[in-house]
């Protein structure tokens, strides 16, 4: 068992000699092994026991980094030197990494423990991380369900304690999505705010990565030392990093925004139970609840799934099979090469949103779906630009319904992609969204609650979570 | 809109991808449910709003042009599939026929 609720406590406990860093790090490794069916890791790496005894050292020096000894898994979309880096896609199953990602190396720097790298949908491409060629992850919660997705892995190896936290990329919800689902807090930040280079580009301006945890502060810490601008990344942006844990604490009521497109028709009514629950205790806590509109909800699925599979179909063109990743063998000329190392290695739901995004941007139907989308897209910027004029939060619950059965939605792609509905518009804005878990349903299944708030206002987001985290929950 | 099989076949071929019949049949009709739901975009009036290609608006970035550090050679053909020497190695390009 951990002795310890948060980063904060671990440190002192590893300080103070409370906790042995080797043990720790042992205790996950055998975690690991015993929660192995869950098939949340595509790679364990067993040299986490060195690195913990070249950190133990550098703690009773005094010269460890501000995260010394977190123990970290990463999602296989982000490169790690020297390790695999796969996208859970047989079309990279023996690539590995030749440089750090940014959000990968300032971890490293500040002597955080990488311990994996977690399963994903391919190219982070789906809802339920049943599209991996490593197979699907069972959610912890409740292993005949799947644990969302993308980056299901990674919210499925915090939830079942496996790690002390996790990185996930978020690109339509797949961060706050599996959240959710497993009953955990992921933060999807600001587009720009975390460096993207190193990260296997999905669709290139919604990307975002960011960190899951069992508590509010711990995300807080690592994004303070994830975020920032990079040479290498010349979208990420160059504005200065607030102290996230240091000015956790909440110091004057705000205005919460509360969009009834979130609840209309389609919520599963114990989500909106729960969540209209939280409203009330925020009310009755003094906070001022603003009804808001945000009247382009409806249009988000579509416009995100136009721009999103563009993108992809351009950024997913560089495999090959010329330069790296796998080669069909003996190809009769160098078209065959193309197109049998793609259509033998790439899975079902990638070829099909390489199809779409092909159609959409091909002659003639550019200006019907492609420009039509990016105007479309002004307008959800247009829409939060209002809203945040406002109120300084929107609150809204995170997904529509509590972890479906594995298997249930494989055949139906679109209602697969319409479970996005409240989490795409964020990644259209390129705003900040965080999951809470809020509670459970009556049959266990957790509930997700999600913060909204301006760019680069992450800083609110932490503050808000916290004050729900102390006091409601 | 819609596509038909034929159309599946040439998206195929842009996106250089090899189809076989049964995922021709299941694209098809997959893309034409996708693009019936995407069709509600048109209920919207647009004539006067201007395309967001990026969240964020910032300017072109710049930077001098100097020489720095990269990866070497060795390094980016680490991955290769097959190489020869410091290349990597392809099939033929040039073929005799225009097809």
């Amino acid at each position: 068992m951990l002795t310890y609720s948060n980063y904060s406590e671990k440190i002192s406990q590893l300080k103070n000699k409370k906790l042995s860093l080797q043990e720790n790090v042992q205790y996950f490794l055998n975690q690991i092994k015993t929660k192995e069916h869950l098939n949340a890791f595509n790679f364990v790496f067993d040299d986490a026991i060195e690195q913990a005894n070249t950190i133990s050292k550098k703690i009773e020096d005094g010269t460890a980094g501000k995260l010394a000894g977190m123990v970290v898994a990463i999602k296989d979309v982000l490169a790690i030197k020297d390790k695999p880096l796969t996208c859970s896609s047989k079309i990279l199953k023996d690539f590995v990494s030749i440089y750090n990602a940014t959000a990968v190396k300032k971890l490293i720097d500040e002597d955080a423990i990488i311990i994996g790298k977690t399963n994903c949908d391919e190219f982070a491409m789906g809802s339920s991380n049943e599209n991996s060629a490593f197979g699907a992850v069972l959610n912890p919660v409740d292993e005949e369900r799947v644990p969302g997705g993308s980056s299901g892995g990674s919210a499925a190896v915090v939830a079942a304690g496996l790690c002390d936290v996790s990185l996930g990329t978020d690109t339509g919800g797949s961060i706050r999505q599996p959240a959710a689902l497993c009953g955990i807090y992921g933060l999807k930040p600001t587009y720009g705010r975390v460096s993207r280079y190193g990260l296997t580009a999905f669709a290139s301006s919604f990307d975002s990565i960011g960190p899951f945890s069992n508590n509010v502060e711990d995300a807080a810490l690592v994004m303070e030392v994830i975020a920032g601008y990079d040479k290498n990344d010349s979208t990420s942006v160059n504005k200065g990093i607030p102290g996230y844990l240091e000015n956790i604490a909440l110091d004057k009521k705000l205005k919460i925004g509360v969009p009834k497109e979130f609840f209309a028709e389609g919520l599963d009514p114990e989500i909106k139970e729960s969540i209209e629950t939280q409203i009330e205790k925020l009310k009755s806590d003094g906070f001022e609840i603003v009804n808001i509109d945000l009247p382009h909800t409806q249009y988000s699925i579509a416009t995100y799934y136009i721009l999103t599979t563009a993108e992809a179909s351009s950024n997913l063109a560089r495999y090959d099979g010329a330069r790296y990743g796998t080669r069909k063998e003996n190809p009769k000329d160098l078209i065959d090469m193309y197109t049998s190392s793609r259509s033998e290695n790439f899975g079902d739901e990638v070829k099909r949103r390489i199809m779409l995004g092909t159609y959409v941007l091909s002659a003639g139907y550019y200006d019907a779906y492609y420009k039509k989308a990016q105007k479309v897209r002004r307008l959800f910027k247009n829409d939060f630009d209002k809203a945040f004029e406002l109120v300084d939060i929107i609150l809204t619950p995170t997904v529509p319904a509590t972890a479906f059965k594995l298997a249930e939605k494989m055949n139906d792609p679109l209602a697969m992609y319409l479970g996005d509905i409240y989490t795409t518009s964020a990644n259209l804005a390129g705003i900040p969204g965080i999951n809470i878990p809020v509670g459970k349903n009556s049959s266990g299944l957790p509930i997700g609650m999600q913060l909204m708030s301006a760019q680069f206002n992450e800083e609110t987001l932490f503050q808000m979570s916290y004050y729900i985290q102390k006091k409601l929950l | 809109m819609s596509v038909s099989k034929d159309d599946v076949k040439h998206i195929a071929k842009l996106a250089r991808l090899k189809l076989n019949d049964e995922e021709i049949e299941s694209y098809t009709g997959n893309l034409n449910d996708i693009l019936k739901y995407i069709d509600k975009l048109n209920e919207l009036e647009l004539d006067d709003v201007e395309p967001l290609s990026h969240p964020v608006e910032n300017t072109n970035v710049f930077r001098e042009d100097e020489l720095k550090e990269s990866t070497t050679t060795d390094e980016a053909l680490k991955n290769a599939p097959d190489r020869t020497d410091q290349y990597f190695r392809v099939p033929k390009v040039i073929s005799q026929s225009n097809n």
